[in-house]
Parts: C-alpha cells; structure tokens; sequence
C-alpha cells in the first residue's frame, strides 16, 4: 500500500515539476508548483512525519504560493514567447541530463544502502510535540538565528519596497 | 462492525446532514434578514417558504451552463470544483458529540481524530483561496480579477491573527486533535462554570475567541469583510462570469466555510459538545425544554393564527417539536443526542451571529480593512498568545 502511494504521489511531484518548466504562462507554472508541494506533502506523510506535511501544505502551498499567484496576478503576466535557444543548450541539453540523473541515482545508492530507516535528525517521529522539543532544545540556537534572519529580511524588504522620502 | 462499512455510512450520513444544513441555512439567512429589515423573506415555495432552498435547487440546475469565450478553460472550470471540496473537507475532522453505542460496539461522532486535526483544518482552509483566487484570475474579467486579488490579500493577512488566536487555547488544551481539545475541557469550577477555554484558568481565552471569530468573518468572506463579492463596486466579484452549478458551488463553499469555522470556534472555544452546566443539574433534559418550548410557540401562534394557511402548518410544526421533544426523554437516545444538541446549539448560535452581523453591520472600506488586520488585530492577537504562555508557564 505504501510503495503504491508512494509511486502514485512520486510521480505527480515529478509530472507536476517538469510541468513547472514546460508551461509557458507563469499562472500555470505556479499551479503546478502547487501540485508538487502537495505531492510532496503526501511523501512526507508517508514517511510518519505528519507535522512536516501540514507544515508543507499551510506553509508552502498555502502561504508562499497564494503570494507568488497574487503576485502574478497583481503584474497580470501575460505567457512568455519561445524565442531561438542556442545550439549548444540543444545539443548537450539531453545527454547532460541522463549524466546528472544517472550521477544522483549513484550517490542515492551509495550514501543510503537499502534497508536503512529514514531519519530526521534529531526528530524521533514526524509528531508536533517531537518537532517542537527538538527545536526548542536541540536546536534553540539555529531556530532563533533563523527568526533573526527573517526579521532582517522583512526589514529589507520593507527599506527597499518604501517609496523615497523627501 | 467493519471498519470501512462504519466509515462509509458514517461518511454518507455527514455529507446528507451538512448539505441539508447548507440549504436550509440560506433559508434561514434570509428569513432573519428579512425579519431584521421588517419584510417577510420566502413565503411562497411551501408553508413559510420551507421549500425554497429545493426550489433554488433545481432553478440553478436546469440553468444554462455558460462557459464565456476568452477564460482559461481548464482554470476557470477547476475553481469551483476546488473551492467547494476544500470547504467540505474540514467537516471529517470535526467531533459533533461523544461517544455512542451501535450494534456490535461503540464509535465516536466524528469521521476521523487526526493526531494533528486542527493542523489539517487550518492547511485545507488555507488552500481554499486558490478556489476564489484562480476564480477571479481565470474569468479574464476585470471585476473578477480584483475580486480574486481582495480576496487572497484578505485571507493571507487575516488568516495571521487567526492562527495567532488559535495557538492560545491550543497553549491550554496541549493536543491538536480536536477530540482531545473538547475532553480536555470538560468539568467545571465551583460545580457550575464550565472549564470551556473561554473560562478555563489560568487565562480566559475570551480574547482570542473574539480575534478568532472576527478573522473567522474575514476569512469566510461576509460581511463587514465581503470585500472580495462587493456588489456595489465589483458587481458580484470573483463570480461575475460564473452561472447555473459553477455558481451554486461558490455559494456552498461559502456557507460550508461559515458552518467549518462555527464548529471550530465550538471545538476550540465553546467546549465542543460538552454541556453548559452539569448533567447531575439536569442539563440533558434541556433538549425537551427546548422543543416543548419551540413547540408551544408554534402552536400558540397556530391558535391566532396572522396568515390564513398558519391555522394549518403550525400546528403540524407544533406536534413534530412535541415528538422531538418526546423522543429526547428516551434515555438511550437522550444519552446519545444531548451531546450533538449541545455542539449544534453553540454552532446554531454562533451561525445566527453571523447572520445578524450581516443585517446589523456595513462593509469595511479596503484601506479599514488592512489597518485593522495589521495595525489592530495582529498585534493584540500576538500579546494575547504571550500573556497566555506566561501565565501557562508559570502555572504549571
């Protein structure tokens, strides 16, 4: 039952990913994105880590991608026009492709050997309480630096978005 | 009994009972406007226009399905169908009442206890605005667009005091499954207040279920906050271009959102299914009260009767309360259905505050509407949740 699910919602994130570069008009492009945080939330799921998945979906597709999708609405982009791409990106796209899958494929064989358990970190299980302990007790220092860096980054975006003063 | 057999007639039962609710809600909605603006409201379809939802029912059917050239026919198509099964599916996490025995065992009112219920609620609503948003951009109309841009602006910076507020009683209760949200609130102080998180020590959650139902207003898109459908300036909104059932399935999810986020309010807030005072006082005999109560009314106006047909139907109306009210002195029934009159009571009322809000109350200006969410709400919820992990902290 898990493997299916598994194959099921793998290959949606994956569709739904190579439709993210395919679509030419940036609305589509954003759903699929949707699609694929969501596919991805599933995958969690099935890995036990049920706060990571809500987290995904309120987060990810609920919250980053509603600004993203406002944001292309806002601008009302219109689709993009293919224009001549080089020779060389046509020539070397496919075959550098295969090598980048077949490099990953390697390494994922070789860093986690099969019957290994899948582990996050620190986090027991995927439960809010679990999460929560880690990040209030093994990992204060990070998760607070973090919150710094946001802050900076909203300062940032507030000084650059202002209009001049006079 | 099997498990998938239980979920299956559990699930069809659910989804009868909320769609009933759904379109007997707008009768109500507009029974109580029109009462509230001395007119009478439906009055044709059926004695006191009880078949008006059936009636509006069929009218949107058999309407013609138009689909405007120049939309984005794969998004406009898919808005709707999203917009109403997200608002649906928060209803399975949702506890109605306690437990109840069925032939061979017992099961809980309730589709399923997700150990993380109220995260899933807050995920599914937050991706409810795709349905309004994508509805607005998908239309290629100019109202629709901004009706979809207000609307997303709107639940994003309301949906930030809503969870703030929401994080408060949580801080209480401990859990995320709403199962537990409403045991965890059982028992009383004194032998007569109850420990609901809006009294619950050591801080009274009243602020946060204020925040918490006034972004809830917000969030479900009424009024004062019906920005996104403002009809005097958008004509109808993100729906401008929608007909027959594309139309109909914003207008579900509009009332299934309101009936999700009185049910939430109750699970979080009110104590859930849990009773005002306690039953050793007689607080399962309230339903028979209610009803003899409601049934006499009725009755009383059947004997002086205002209309000619009222020497008719209300008496009927009287006898089916006096049934009801009988069969909740039944002691197997009383015990099973005194705890959903209790969780639909708080809903009940917490949905005609919604309604009178609606014909008490004019529609924010948008510049209002963002100060307050960011310049009012945001903070207060903020200092509400770090009182309340204070005094959590420092109580325990």
């Amino acid at each position: 039952m898990d493997v299916i699910l598994f194959l099921i919602f793998a290959a949606i994130a994956v569709v739904c990913g190579i439709n993210v570069v395919v679509q030419t008009h940036p609305i589509s492009s954003a759903i699929s994105l949707i699609g694929v945080m969501g596919a991805l939330a599933v995958l969690y799921l099935l890995l036990g880590a049920e706060f990571l998945a809500a987290a995904q979906v309120i987060v990810y597709a609920g919250a980053v991608m509603v600004l993203f999708v406002f944001v292309i609405m806002l601008l009302n982009a219109g689709a993009e026009t293919r224009r001549g791409r080089s020779w060389m990106a046509q020539l070397l796209g496919v075959p550098l492709v295969f090598a980048f899958l077949g490099l990953m494929a390697y390494f994922v064989q070789h860093v986690f050997p099969g019957s290994a358990e899948v582990r996050f970190g620190a986090f027991k299980h995927g439960t809010a309480q679990d999460v929560g302990r880690a990040l209030f007790t093994q990992y204060l220092l990070p998760f607070e630096v973090v919150s710094v860096l946001i802050l900076v980054a909203i300062l940032g975006a507030v000084v650059l978005a202002r209009k001049e003063l006079e | 009994m099997n498990f998938f057999l239980l979920s299956l007639i559990k699930a069809a039962v659910v989804a009868f009972v909320l769609l009933t609710t759904l379109a007997y809600l707008q009768w109500v909605e507009r029974k109580v406007i029109a009462h509230i603006q001395v007119r009478l409201g439906p009055s044709r379809v059926g004695p006191h226009g009880l078949l008006q939802p059936l009636a509006d029912v069929i009218k949107l059917i058999t309407k013609e399905d138009l689909i405007p050239p120049y939309v984005n026919k794969f998004l406009y198509l898919a808005a709707p169908f999203f917009a109403i099964t997200m608002s649906l599916l928060s209803i399975s996490v949702i506890p109605f009442g306690s437990e109840i025995r069925i032939p061979g065992g017992t099961t809980w009112m309730q589709l399923t206890d997700l150990n993380m219920g109220l995260l899933f609620v807050l995920a599914v609503s937050s991706m409810g605005v795709y349905g309004i948003a994508l509805a607005g951009w998908a239309s290629n109309n100019k109202y629709s667009l901004l009706g979809g841009l207000r609307s997303s602006a709107q639940m994003i910076s309301y949906e930030l005091p809503l969870s703030m507020a929401l994080a408060a009683p949580l801080l209480l209760a401990n859990t995320l499954s709403l199962r537990h949200i409403v045991e965890q609130q059982a028992g009383y102080y004194l032998g007569f207040i109850p420990r609901w998180a809006v009294f619950q020590m050591p801080m009274p959650q009243i602020f946060s279920f204020l925040i918490f139902l006034i972004a809830a207003f917000a969030e479900t898109n009424r009024v004062p906050f019906d920005l996104p459908e403002a009809e005097n300036e958008l004509v109808a909104g993100f729906h401008t271009e929608y007909s027959s059932m594309k139309f109909a399935a914003f207008f579900m999810a509009e009332y299934a959102n309101m009936i999700t986020v009185c049910s939430i309010t109750t699970t979080l807030f009110l104590g859930g299914w849990l009773p005002l005072w306690p039953s050793a006082a007689g607080s399962n005999y309230l339903p028979t009260v209610v009803f003899l109560l409601a049934g006499g009314i009725a009755l009383s106006h059947g004997l002086h009767p205002a209309r000619k047909p009222d020497r008719l139907t209300l008496p009927v109306v009287a006898v089916v309360f006096f049934l009801v009210a009988a069969v909740f002195l039944i002691p197997a029934v009383q015990a099973a259905l005194a705890p959903l009159f209790w969780f639909a009571a708080k809903t009940g009322a917490l949905l005609f505050l919604f309604i009178w809000i609606r014909g008490t109350l004019p529609r924010f200006r948008y510049d209002q509407l963002m100060a307050f969410a960011w310049k009012f709400l945001f903070p207060v919820a903020v200092l509400n949740l770090m009182v309340t992990g204070l005094l959590v902290a420092a109580f325990s």
